[in-house]
């Protein structure tokens, strides 16, 4: 391809877009609302599994050990606490050393501070490796002989695995409409330029211009589109982000949730909306072409 | 250089419309293709521009085999060709300037050629006052001429023309067909398809008469129609 050719395919490919003023505005709007879309639903999947991850590093739980158990019998239950599947550590913890952590917790509480260890049960620290599977450990921690009860935040990570999983599920199901959408409204756009070329097209051929020579326009049209999507959706997508995160950071009952900064997402975001794009768009514009120009 | 032998073709609704022709046109020849409508001569030009194929035969034109040639080499084998038909098809929203640089654009041109070619063709079709006319400023002939010129700007070997003078007064298409004639003295093969009687009788050139799909006669001067059955 010639040098001068570059700037040519450019320019018509702009001055097709600007031919058609609504479907190009129809195809942009799409393209970017299948971008929003997308980027939120993941967004909301990466912290919820961010949340997840924070909550893995101490998830802990803690398991009672029988009131007739003697300290003795209470230790012995170490190694088949570990033999659990998940369980990557138990740490037993005498009934002295819990009353003194929770003493310990409570300094301002005067009542606290003598109080009969007698009240406290003997316990294991149990650390769980997938929290995923966490209802699954809690029950098979259970079941050990000599365990009497459990303490977990199942129901916290609970929520958050759902939430995640909804939103994965729920982001690839529209992801693939959307997708489907948006190539086939940028395809429609581009077959209307064809449509309104056909004299020049038919012209082009006549005289010899390469099929490529021919195309060229339109996939640079297909790549605006889909690149000027991916910019505006980049632009929305921060600013809801930023809006919500702000929300969340103010809001007291949402305190457990830490928001990840954009400033930390931005370069994927930006990345693959802009990926994103660029394939709807040229993909429109291929399939547009493939049918309309053949020799 | 043009060679077409025992070429056939049939449309796909099962119209025969070409059922044997053989014929040669050698370089720096002026030749009048004539014959009643539905004879096959538009048909014979599209052949000839690759746009529909042969299903039998074998046809050469300028150095290319068109019968079997790639998807490739299409475009080059057409850039050998300038095309003027009935109906113009000019671009109504480009100058005639435009027009011309838009097709020599189409096949790589660079700008500075461009610049330069155009207004000498344009000097040959006596339009060099109009480059930045658009097509709906002009007349007829004139437009015709934009036509011409634009066939001619790629510098093509061969020239061909499908009722070039078509929607044009007697008087005009005299004067068109002088230009061609005055085309092909500067060294380029002309074909033109025609089917007035007294234009063809005018020069004394080569004239292959075409009826049903068959080349019924072919000689200088005259235009023989379908008489040549009788
Ligand atoms: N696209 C097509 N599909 C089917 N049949 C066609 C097609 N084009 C032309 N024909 C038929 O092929 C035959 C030759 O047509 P062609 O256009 O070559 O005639 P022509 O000599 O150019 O006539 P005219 O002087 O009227 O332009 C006619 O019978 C016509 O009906
Ligand atoms: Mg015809």
């Amino acid at each position: 391809m010639r040098k001068y050719n570059f700037g040519y395919f450019f320019h018509e490919g702009l001055s097709n877009m600007f031919s058609h003023g609504f479907m190009t505005f129809a195809a942009i709007g799409i393209t970017v609302a299948c971008l929003l879309i997308m980027g939120t639903f993941t967004l909301v999947a990466v912290n919820a599994n961010s949340l997840l991850k924070d909550l893995e590093k101490e998830n802990e739980i803690l398991a009672y050990v029988q009131e007739s158990y003697t300290p003795e019998q209470a230790k012995a239950l170490e190694s088949k606490l570990k033999a659990v599947s998940n369980v990557t550590s138990a740490t037993y913890i005498s009934r002295e050393q819990a009353m003194e952590d929770f003493a310990k917790q409570y300094p301002e509480e005067n009542m606290f501070q003598d109080l009969d260890p007698q009240i406290f049960r003997d316990r294991y620290a149990v650390k769980i490796e997938n929290l995923e599977q966490l209802s699954q450990t809690v029950r098979s921690v259970k079941a050990v002989e000599g365990i009497d009860g459990v303490n977990a935040y199942e129901e916290i990570a609970g929520g958050f695995i759902t939430v995640r999983n909804v939103a994965t599920v729920v982001c690839v199901a529209l992801i693939a409409i959307l997708f489907v959408v948006s190539v086939f409204i940028i395809s429609n756009t581009i077959k209307l330029t064809t449509f309104d070329r056909r004299d020049e097209i038919a012209i082009m051929r006549m005289v010899g211009a390469t099929n490529g020579f021919i195309r060229w326009p339109f996939v640079y049209e297909g790549f605006m589109l889909g690149f000027l999507s991916a910019v505006i959706a980049f632009a929305l997508q921060w600013g809801l982000y930023a809006a919500v995160a702000r929300g969340v950071d103010t809001n007291d009952t949402l305190q457990l949730i830490h928001v990840i900064p954009f400033r930390q997402l931005w370069p994927a975001v930006g990345g693959t909306f802009t990926g994103a794009g660029i394939l709807m768009g040229v993909g429109g514009s291929l399939s547009a072409i493939r049918k309309f120009l053949q020799v | 250089m043009i060679r077409l032998k025992d070429v056939e073709m049939e449309y796909e609704n099962g119209t025969r419309a070409i059922q044997g022709i053989t014929l040669s046109i050698e370089d720096g020849e002026f030749v009048f293709l004539v014959g009643p409508s539905g004879s096959g001569k538009s048909t014979i030009i599209k052949l000839l521009t690759g746009e529909v194929e042969p299903c039998a035969g074998r046809i050469m034109i300028n150095g290319f085999s068109v019968s079997n040639i790639s998807e490739k080499q299409i475009p080059l084998m057409r850039r050998t060709l300038g095309i003027i038909f009935q109906d113009f098809r000019l671009i109504e929203k480009k100058t005639v300037y435009d027009n011309l640089a838009f097709v020599m654009r189409a096949v790589g041109t660079a700008p500075k050629e461009i610049q330069k070619r155009i207004p000498y063709v344009l000097k040959l079709v006596g339009l060099e006052k109009k480059a930045q006319s658009y097509p709906t400023e002009l007349s007829g002939g004139e437009q015709q001429r934009v036509a011409i010129a634009r066939a001619l700007v790629n510098n093509p070997n061969t020239i061909i023309a499908d009722e070039p003078t078509g929607n044009l007064d007697p008087e005009r298409s005299f004067e068109l067909m002088s230009l061609l004639l005055k085309i092909n003295e500067l060294g380029t093969t002309v074909v033109v398809v025609t089917h007035e009687k007294d234009l063809v009788d005018r020069f004394s050139k080569r004239v292959i008469t075409i009826d049903t799909g068959r080349v019924v006669n072919d000689g200088v001067g005259g235009y023989v129609g379908g008489s040549i059955h009788a």
